[in-house]
């Protein structure tokens, strides 16, 4: 099967570089080992909310020079400043392009509201989220957050009580539908995705917007968990005009429709152009000549190989296992890439699961230009991308997202160059 | 001694993380409020099971057993497996008649076949309908899948002094469907593969993989049945050195992966020497300086549907490969979803009505493809799509059987 660039890894970082090299005409595959953490995605990519020394940031694109004389081996300090903030704007456009309506500049961050009702910086979010332009106020008097009745993965009162800090006034709502009732029969299946099911049907959501409208009352915006639109666009937009109010998503625990929806529509726009995805198969071996990776050989295809110019590894980190952490060392198991972590396992984290934790900025070592080191020496044409890089702590600096979609467009880009 | 490292059980159960990403993907749970979800009903309720075997569930028959919750497992649980391996275990419901005469493709297609015509049209009355609705709990919406008037295996042998003469054979596997229903597939299998140089042989004994039995409860039988192929399967793989091909996604997925993972037949020497056949024609083409031709009086747009097992193989690029090979083929790619039939669960009364609103919406998406026909990899596909669309649907290798051209 031959390729001109093979991506390992099909969640967001795979998909970015994925969609810009089908779009400048490269043939590509990517290989997805089961379905990615966009599954569980909050609606926002976080660029830069902090720096590494604790630094609170408002404005990433001129936070990140300080970010870079902190952390050199950054993957934002391995693009450099100017890169940075090329490559921000660059993602911004593509990311309308490719049909993911986003809201937000990595000149100054905003700020999404969590589950918990608190508010947190990010960088970009999807547009039918409430979010918020000063980290202490919401920019609503009254608003009104309704449930559905037996949902169990959105808690409304720690919401309403978060709101009411700010002096916004907050009633909470509960949401009674008969088709509701039949799926409250399994209550392990009472989950965001089978109620966005429910949804997609105009005569449930007509039912709904009856409710909103009877409920609601005078407030200036309805707010709900993200249950809208796992089969269809569009249906936000929809209960609006029904209704005649503003009304935006809060982000419910996993799993994430809006998140899934991303997947899915970056994967199909990737497909629409000729990118071949394939799920569910993982990469076991490479074959290697001097300094370059020639051929990969997975679970589902045995004997015949992938062949090409070019891989692209965003496997993800230790949850989708492109990290695994064995008892006495964390390794890169496709191609055994030389990983930077601390020797004795005591060290890998603090008790206090607050803290720092040092696992989390433990990664794949690279060149300045992404490529991954064998035994220290570069492998020539494997270039690394996304949340298995070194050098970052995705929680503690709030820029999972940024380095995930950065490093990819970088990749590609180089990739195009030569 | 390091626990860590001999934990690790044969289908990955202590790898789930609960994160309810097979529950998105599963075709019933997304239909059918009574289906627990491939995480309850498989790892958490392992948790219990393994505890206590009363904590069973009954409801796990529901279970399809399509595997699209393995294929979007992130963490490579084989959830489907511990499903299906729990029914097999644990559930005390006892098999019917009428799963009997669905599960037993084999026996019941040798019955009918040489009657086919009477067969045929006694199937398509209303009043047989009618009591095998009512008796058997067969729904009486479904229609059957025609039974040919003479086998596949009674025409192939009057073909075997011309196969025995090519100098590369293939051994072909080629299933109930081909034999009793739709002898048609198998001689166009004959066709493409003799076009290509390479003479096809049958295996000394076959027998249905296996896969109804399996998923109706009769597993002894299944096991036998399973013993028998890879026997055979084991002469040609091993001892004569020529691979296996066949033309049905499920059985290549039953005969490689479900024989060991589900019935505990080991089959890792000849796994490998087992595959469909548009994967073998892929390699061939792609490794030799053989072409084929194809006529160009001919113009076809057709649609790919990507059957449930074949998503799983992961083996539906090459089909597809093939079928854009052909010049005159447009060729649409359906999104890969269950067309709900799952074999003989949709044949069921009391499935009938979840299996249709499972495929309602590749339904849909066939009939907006504006396409001549679509072409898929599965028999139980094609009947779920020709009874529940306006289109008809072929295999690929038919596809590539009319589009040769044999004249040059």
């Amino acid at each position: 099967m031959k390729f001109d660039t093979i991506i390992i890894g099909g969640g967001l970082s795979g998909l970015v570089a994925g969609n810009y090299l089908v779009r400048h005409g490269q043939r590509c595959v990517i290989i997805s080992s089961g379905q990615s953490a966009l599954h569980f995605s909050s609606g926002s990519l976080d660029l830069l909310n902090f720096l590494p020394d604790g630094t609170a940031v408002s404005h990433p694109s001129t936070s990140v020079a300080q970010l870079v004389a902190q952390a050199p081996a950054h993957p934002y300090a391995k693009l450099g400043v100017v890169k940075f903030n090329e490559l921000t704007a660059k993602a911004e456009r593509l990311m309308e392009e490719w049909g993911i309506q986003l809201e937000g500049s990595a000149l100054k961050n905003h700020y999404r509201v969590t589950p918990m009702g608190t508010l947190k910086p990010t960088w970009l979010t999807l547009k039918e989220y409430a979010v918020a332009e000063s980290e202490n106020s919401l920019p609503w008097k009254k608003v009104a957050i309704f449930n559905v009745a037996g949902f169990l993965d959105f808690y409304t009162q720690f919401v309403v009580d978060e709101f009411r800090k700010w002096g916004t006034e907050c009633e909470s709502h509960l949401i009674h539908l008969p088709a509701l009732e039949n799926l409250r029969k399994n209550p392990s299946e009472m989950r965001s995705v089978n109620i966005a099911r429910l949804f997609d049907q105009t005569e449930n959501l007509d039912l709904l917007a009856l409710d909103l409208q009877r409920e609601a009352g005078d407030v200036e915006v309805i707010l709900l968990p993200a249950v809208l639109g796992i089969t269809q666009t569009g249906t936000l937009k929809y209960l609006c005009q029904k209704t005649g109010k503003e009304i935006r998503v809060l982000p419910t625990l996993p799993p994430s429709v809006p998140g899934i929806r991303t997947q899915q529509r970056l994967r199909k726009c990737f497909q629409d152009q000729g990118g071949v995805y394939m799920l569910g198969d993982t990469v076991l071996r490479a074959e290697k000549e001097q300094d370059r990776v020639v051929r990969l050989y997975s679970y589902n295809h045995g004997d015949i190989p992938f062949v090409a110019e070019n891989v692209i590894l965003a496997s993800g980190s230790y949850f989708s296992q492109g990290l695994v952490a064995a008892p006495d060392r964390v390794y890169e198991p496709i191609f055994d890439l030389d990983v930077d972590f601390v020797a004795h396992r005591n060290q890998w984290y603090d008790l206090n699961v607050f803290a720092r934790q040092p696992y989390h900025g433990f990664g794949v070592k690279t060149t300045a230009d992404f490529r991954g080191l064998y035994r220290g020496q570069m492998l020539k044409n494997v270039y690394v991308a996304g949340a298995l890089l070194e050098g970052f702590n995705p929680i503690k600096e709030g820029c999972g997202g940024g380095v995930s979609v950065l490093t990819a467009l970088y990749v590609a880009e180089q990739i195009l160059s030569k | 001694m390091n626990l860590q490292q001999h934990n690790v059980s044969d289908n990955n159960f202590e790898q789930c993380i609960k994160c309810t990403v097979c529950t998105v993907y599963c075709p019933v749970a997304a239909v059918n409020p009574d289906y627990p979800g491939p995480k309850q009903a498989g790892p958490d309720g392992e948790r219990l099971r393994l505890k206590k075997f009363d904590f069973y569930d009954e409801s796990l028959k529901y279970c399809i057993n399509c595997k699209r919750c393995e294929v979007a497992c992130p963490s490579n649980v084989r959830i489907g497996d511990i499903i299906q391996a729990a029914r097999i275990k644990f559930s005390r419901k006892k098999p019917t008649l009428r799963d009997f005469v669905l599960a037993n493709t084999d026996l019941v297609g040798t019955l009918s076949t040489p009657l086919a015509p009477i067969v045929n049209t006694t199937l398509g009355l209303k009043p047989v309908k009618t009591v095998l609705d009512g008796v058997m709990k067969i729904d009486h919406r479904r229609v059957f899948p025609k039974y040919a008037f003479g086998t596949f295996e009674s025409w192939y042998k009057k073909q075997l002094s011309k196969q025995l003469s090519f100098s590369k054979q293939v051994s072909y596997f080629h299933g109930c469907y081909v034999n009793y229903n739709y002898p048609q597939l198998g001689k166009d299998l004959v066709r493409v593969m003799n076009a290509l140089g390479v003479g096809v042989r049958l295996l000394d004994k076959e027998k249905c993989c296996g896969v109804a039995l399996i998923s109706n409860g009769f597993i002894k039988q299944a096991q036998k049945q399973a013993r028998v192929n890879v026997d055979s399967i084991r002469k040609s793989v091993i001892e004569k050195n020529i691979p296996v091909i066949a033309t049905s996604s499920t059985c290549t997925f039953t005969i490689r992966d479900e024989y060991p993972h589900l019935l505990g037949i080991e089959n890792e020497d000849v796994r490998n020497g087992v595959e469909l056949a548009t994967r073998y024609i892929y390699r061939l083409l792609s490794q030799s300086e053989i072409a084929l031709k194809f006529r160009k009086d001919k113009k076809l747009r057709v649609a790919y549907h990507t059957p449930c097992h074949m998503e799983k193989l992961g083996w539906a690029y090459y089909s597809i490969e093939l079928l854009k090979l052909i010049p005159n083929v447009e060729l649409v790619v359906l999104d890969s979803q269950c067309c709900g039939i799952a074999g003989t669960y949709g044949f069921k009364k009391e499935n009938y009505q979840t299996s249709q609103r499972i495929g309602e919406a590749l339904f849909k998406q066939i009939e907006e493809a504006q396409v001549d026909c679509v072409v898929t990899d599965c028999e139980t596909c094609k009947w779920q799509i020709e009874m529940s669309t306006s289109k008809h649907c072929e295999h690929p290798i038919s596809i590539l059987a009319q589009m040769l051209d044999m004249d040059s």
